[in-house]
């Protein structure tokens, strides 16, 4: 018999300490934090070439390719324009209500088709992750960098839409990169949050259109926000009022159209809007580290 | 194979590791309904729809700097579960493995973006690999002329969901051999592939070991393991069976599989 396990280990020393005193490390043993941020860094050329790859693996076996970055955003408005403006045609008290909408539902968009991408991030490369070594985060942030991406696009459709429907072109306008800076600093921690819930809790993306939906009307997207302001009072309000989503449609809102009424001043809106960025940005990346072993397991 | 016990340095040690797979989904007659969901979850009964499979049972071994160790076994006895486990992409639910460095695993089902060029994936999978994107620029016209995709014209650029399944094994494998590694792990990628591939592959496998590395083969042919690795390990469901050269352990192993 050729069981030689025990001779091989010649040193006679247990196999832990023999690991020890020739410096090999646990296989799959999670990094410092700070390490952990050090090797994203160095994968950054990874995270970008993999967020092209999928954008045009994805569009690829289409024949208009690209043109949909720019076409997907045009439909979406469309709709609402149809349904809304001409349909409905409602005004719900708001001076520019089709401007008022679109902002509402591109913002909104951007953070729904964030989560709904990050939450099958990690189920959805499990080949990728069971074959290659990179930090894991890569997966969550280059969803988050494709969503970003489209919404760039999505944000020329939505400012030709406000400057059609007659808003003028001011300096508030450049209150909209920070806006958005902020927008994916907090999309980026929900993926993470999203992806490893998503990879433990495989019910979670039933359950995702739902929660998303609720979000939605609680974020008045689709009516002014003045609903909420008239009719809710104490904690309600305040719980309504802190919503990170109405914080930042409210935020675009106010950079691109005049004469809209907002739910706070812009200062509180400011305010929230740095404070949920980084409460979630920084959260969602600790809560994805902290489960960096796991990912692989089936 | 070292003829000095000081000079033998270990690159990779499992120390009593076990690996468990859970697998959800696995629906089974009678429990797929609303109703037995239900009653599972009332009952606490632990659900029917997560089952675990215990793949490796319990393996230790130490592997030493400069050694090609095969790994055999019969289909499911849990070598290329091993394998990831050792490449820290499985994680081990007890005993630990150890390793220098960080081991790269190769295998035949590395998944790469079918939809998209050869080209594309070549770059893709340096980066994943941890390349600079200048080494990427300076690698990918060796990396493509070694898996010789573009011998019968230009393949490189298309997707590569048109290849046949031995280019595309050819091209992860040409991608994966690029790079040093101080250790090594290839999943039956030798199997496919032509006979000049094969040659050329092995050749590769033997280059990479001068380079002061270890090498771990999972392979179906016993041809190829007695070529390249003078140390083989034997597993039988998930349990170490044999660990030794692979003269002595191959024909262990023939004896066994004949009966």
């Amino acid at each position: 018999m050729a069981q030689t396990v025990v001779a091989e280990n010649d040193t006679g020393l247990p196999l832990k300490e023999l690991a020890r005193r020739n410096g090999l490390s646990a296989a799959g043993a999670l990094p410092s934090l700070s390490a952990y941020t050090r090797q994203l860094w160095a994968y950054r050329h990874f995270i970008a070439s993999y967020a092209n790859a999928k954008v045009s693996s994805s569009l690829g076996t289409t024949r208009l390719g690209m043109l949909w970055q720019v076409l997907t955003p045009v439909f979406n408005a469309a709709v609402y324009y149809v349904i809304f403006g001409v349909i409905i045609n409602t005004k719900a008290g708001v001076g520019n209500f089709i401007a008022y909408l679109c902002t509402g539902v591109f913002i909104f968009g951007f953070t729904q088709s964030t989560v709904q991408a990050g939450i099958n991030s990690i189920t959805g490369n499990l080949g990728l992750i069971r074959a290659l070594h990179f930090p894991r985060a890569s997966l969550p942030i280059s969803v988050a960098l494709i969503e970003a991406r489209n919404l760039i696009v999505a944000m020329f459709v939505l400012m030709t839409i406000v400057l059609i429907t007659g808003e003028p072109l001011t300096v508030e306008w450049l209150l909209v990169p920070p806006a958005l800076l902020l927008q994916s600093i907090f999309n980026a921690g929900l993926a993470m949050f999203s992806a490893r819930l998503g990879s433990k809790v495989t019910d979670l993306r039933q359950l995702i259109p739902f929660i998303m939906r609720m979000w939605m009307y609680c974020s008045a997207v689709l009516y002014p926000v003045q609903r909420f302001t008239d009719h809710l009072h104490g904690w309600k309000l305040e719980l309504i009022e802190a919503n990170p989503l109405l914080v930042y449609i409210e935020l675009m809102r106010h950079a691109l159209m005049e004469n809209v009424q907002l739910a706070g001043s812009p200062r509180r809106l400011w305010v929230e809007a740095i404070v949920w960025a980084l409460v979630i940005g920084a959260g969602g990346y600790v809560y994805f580290w902290r489960g960096e072993k796991g990912y692989g397991r089936g | 194979m070292a003829n000095n016990l000081e000079e033998r340095v270990p690159t990779v040690i499992a120390d009593n590791a076990h690996v468990i797979y859970r697998i959800y989904g696995s629906v089974t007659a009678g429990s797929n309904s609303p109703v037995a969901s239900f009653r599972r979850i009332v009952t606490g009964k632990k659900s029917g729809a997560v089952r675990e499979v215990h793949a490796v049972k319990g393996v230790s071994f130490v592997a030493y700097r400069g050694e090609a160790i095969g790994l055999i076994g019969s289909n499911g006895s849990g070598k290329s579960t091993l394998l990831r486990a050792v490449a820290g992409l499985l994680p081990v639910e007890r005993g630990s493995i150890y390793a220098a460095g960080q081991p790269s695993l190769l295998g035949v089902n590395a998944a790469l973006m079918n939809d998209l060029s050869g080209e594309r994936n070549v770059t893709l999978g340096c980066l994943a690999m941890g390349m600079t994107p200048a080494e990427v620029k300076e690698q990918s016209g060796d990396i493509i002329e070694f898996s010789g995709i573009n011998e019968n014209g230009d393949f490189s650029s298309l997707p590569m969901r048109t290849y046949s399944s031995g280019m595309s094994a050819r091209l992860r494998f040409s991608i994966a051999a690029a790079k040093k590694h101080d250790v090594l792990l290839i999943d039956e990628a030798l199997a496919t592939g032509d006979a000049k591939f094969r040659r050329r592959s092995e050749q590769r496998v033997r280059d990479l070991r001068a380079e002061a590395g270890t090498v771990f083969l999972v392979s179906h042919s016993e041809q190829s393991i007695r070529d390249t690795c003078e140390r083989s390990i034997w597993l039988e469901k998930g349990a170490l069976r044999a660990d030794g050269p692979t003269e002595d352990v191959m024909k262990e192993y023939e004896a066994y599989m004949r009966k």
